[in-house]
């Protein structure tokens, strides 16, 4: 075993404050996931009448007035629920803390889309009579909304702002938490993903264009990651924001650690738009095993990013086979059968729903496996019903999106 | 309209705007923004609802004009009394 670096290089995650389309905190969303409950129903968009979605149902008065939820946008409010809980979570009081010293980075897919439809379509009434858009437009529509309302509502006033990272959102803005705390720019980082994506059509439009918007007869059984007649994306909202702080703070106020951020990768296929690539994959897993200082073979669980898409889900096993080879004791699992893709959110929400396994020793399934693709077939993939296991140290969260950007975090378990 | 609809309006419309304001005291002859919580972004939402609902242009210079309840029905009472 590597010795441990110094408390003020060792950064972990000590709250978590999150909403995904069947639950509202870590407690419910964990039970949601070891019972099979999946949050995807039918949704109606703009344009394109039913789809199938994933939708939050968290409170949103429970820390925003009115007025904020009628200026500010759903992302806003998703990051607001999130960041609150997070604090809440880590049982830190928000008027004793220096607010200066926290930053806010937040991982988005993308920002903007949904108030701009809506504009277009306040002004289509109006013959497209621009006088009509929104004085609130702006503020709502700029890439830092998600973050910066945050701020506003919490009174922080650190540094903040959103990082667009397509489908690997999540991660990169734990990712830049970390290193945040690592170089001493902030004491506190709240960090993680949203998404508000389901509001507008144009996602939902444009995998259908690419035929990748998946159908099936029942909206719960459309997501079906590693199925052999899986048939594509179902799009999905949600947020996870992670407080995020160096080991040393932690302990000297008797923190609950949920675990260390010991590894991460990020890099580029350099290669599609939309298509993934199996190699770059592999190398961005190698390139976090190497900063965690640890082999394939310490890993427990990997937390897959597949969506349920032919190539995508094809791509990330065989990259998974050229990593992990034969190590037959790793785990693999998959939270988007249950939630859809919540897009910026997903990555943070995925690995918050895998955390507990530290504790309780148990890998959530991937469901609506049944008929297993072969080309997607593990000893340890994990299908349609949890696993106990021996241990749990090591925890693989994957995270891919367009243009080829790939990201990879590991987290320990917890030990001093 | 009458002047008691056109206030009727206004306070429906100020009622959307600042919904966690207490609007039951709000005095007529007081400037809106001394009595509630009300910044220069949601003056203008009064603004874009009367050009959204009844076509009434308030041009920068006459925003004064909406300062109070009862200068505000005064100076649209002309411009919605055909309403």
């Amino acid at each position: 075993m590597m010795a441990r670096k110094p408390n003020e290089a060792r950064i972990v995650i000590t709250g978590v404050g999150l909403t995904a389309p069947n639950g509202n905190n870590l407690a419910e969303f964990r039970e949601s996931l070891l019972t099979g409950k999946s949050g995807i129903q039918k949704f109606n968009v703009r344009y394109m009448g039913e789809v199938f979605a994933g939708v939050c149902d968290f409170d949103p008065l429970r820390y925003q007035k009115k007025k904020e939820l009628r200026r500010g946008t759903r992302a806003g409010s998703v990051a607001i629920y999130c960041a609150q809980e997070a604090i809440a979570d880590a049982k830190l009081d928000l008027t004793c803390l220096d607010k200066s010293r926290i930053g806010i980075y937040v991982g988005i897919t993308e920002h903007g889309n949904v108030d701009t439809e809506k504009q277009i379509y306040e002004i289509k009434q109006f013959n497209y009579d621009t006088t009509f858009v929104s004085h609130h437009y702006n503020p709502r529509i700029v890439a830092n909304n998600p973050a910066g309302e945050v701020t506003l509502n919490m009174g922080i006033t650190g540094p903040h702002y959103t990082l667009g990272a397509a489908c690997a959102g999540g991660n990169i803005g734990l990712i830049q938490g970390f290193q945040m705390l690592l170089l001493g720019e902030v004491d506190l980082a709240l960090a993680g993903g949203v998404s508000e994506t389901i509001h507008a059509f144009g996602a939902f439009a444009s995998f259908r264009s690419e035929g990748a918007l998946a159908s099936h007869a029942d909206p719960e059984k459309a997501c079906r990651p590693f199925d052999k007649n899986r048939n594509g994306v179902v799009v999905s909202e949600g947020g996870c924001i992670y407080l995020v702080e160096r080991l040393g703070d932690a302990l000297k106020r008797g923190a609950k650690i949920y675990g260390e951020i010991v590894g991460y990768a990020t890099n580029s296929d350099a290669f599609d738009f939309v298509l993934p690539n199996a190699q770059r994959q592999a190398e961005c897993m190698k390139l976090a095993l190497n900063k965690a200082g640890i082999s394939a073979g310490d890993i427990d669980i990997i937390n897959t990013h597949a969506t349920g898409t032919r190539e995508g889900d094809a791509a990330e096993c065989q990259a998974i086979r050229e990593v992990f080879g034969n190590h037959i004791n790793v785990y693999i699992n998959n939270t988007k059968s249950y939630i859809g893709h919540t897009m910026g959110a997903a990555a943070a929400l995925e690995l918050a729903g895998n955390l507990p396994s530290f504790e309780d020793h148990i890998v959530h399934p991937t469901i609506n496996v049944d008929q297993l693709d072969p080309e997607c077939s593990f000893e340890n993939l994990v299908i349609n019903e949890p696993r106990k296991v021996d241990k749990v140290n090591y925890i693989l969260n994957n995270s891919f999106g367009m243009l080829g950007i790939n990201s990879v975090v590991i987290i320990r378990r917890f030990e001093e | 309209m009458t002047k008691k609809e056109i206030k009727s309006v206004l306070m429906e419309i100020v009622a959307e705007i600042i919904p966690d304001e207490d609007l039951t005291n709000l005095k007529g002859d007081i400037p809106i923004r001394e009595q509630v919580e009300m910044d220069s972004m949601d003056f203008l939402d009064i603004i874009m609802e009367l050009r959204k609902r009844y076509g009434i242009e308030v041009p920068e210079d006459d925003y004064m004009q909406l300062a109070t309840l009862d200068s505000s029905v005064a100076y649209l009472e002309p411009r919605m009394r055909d309403l």
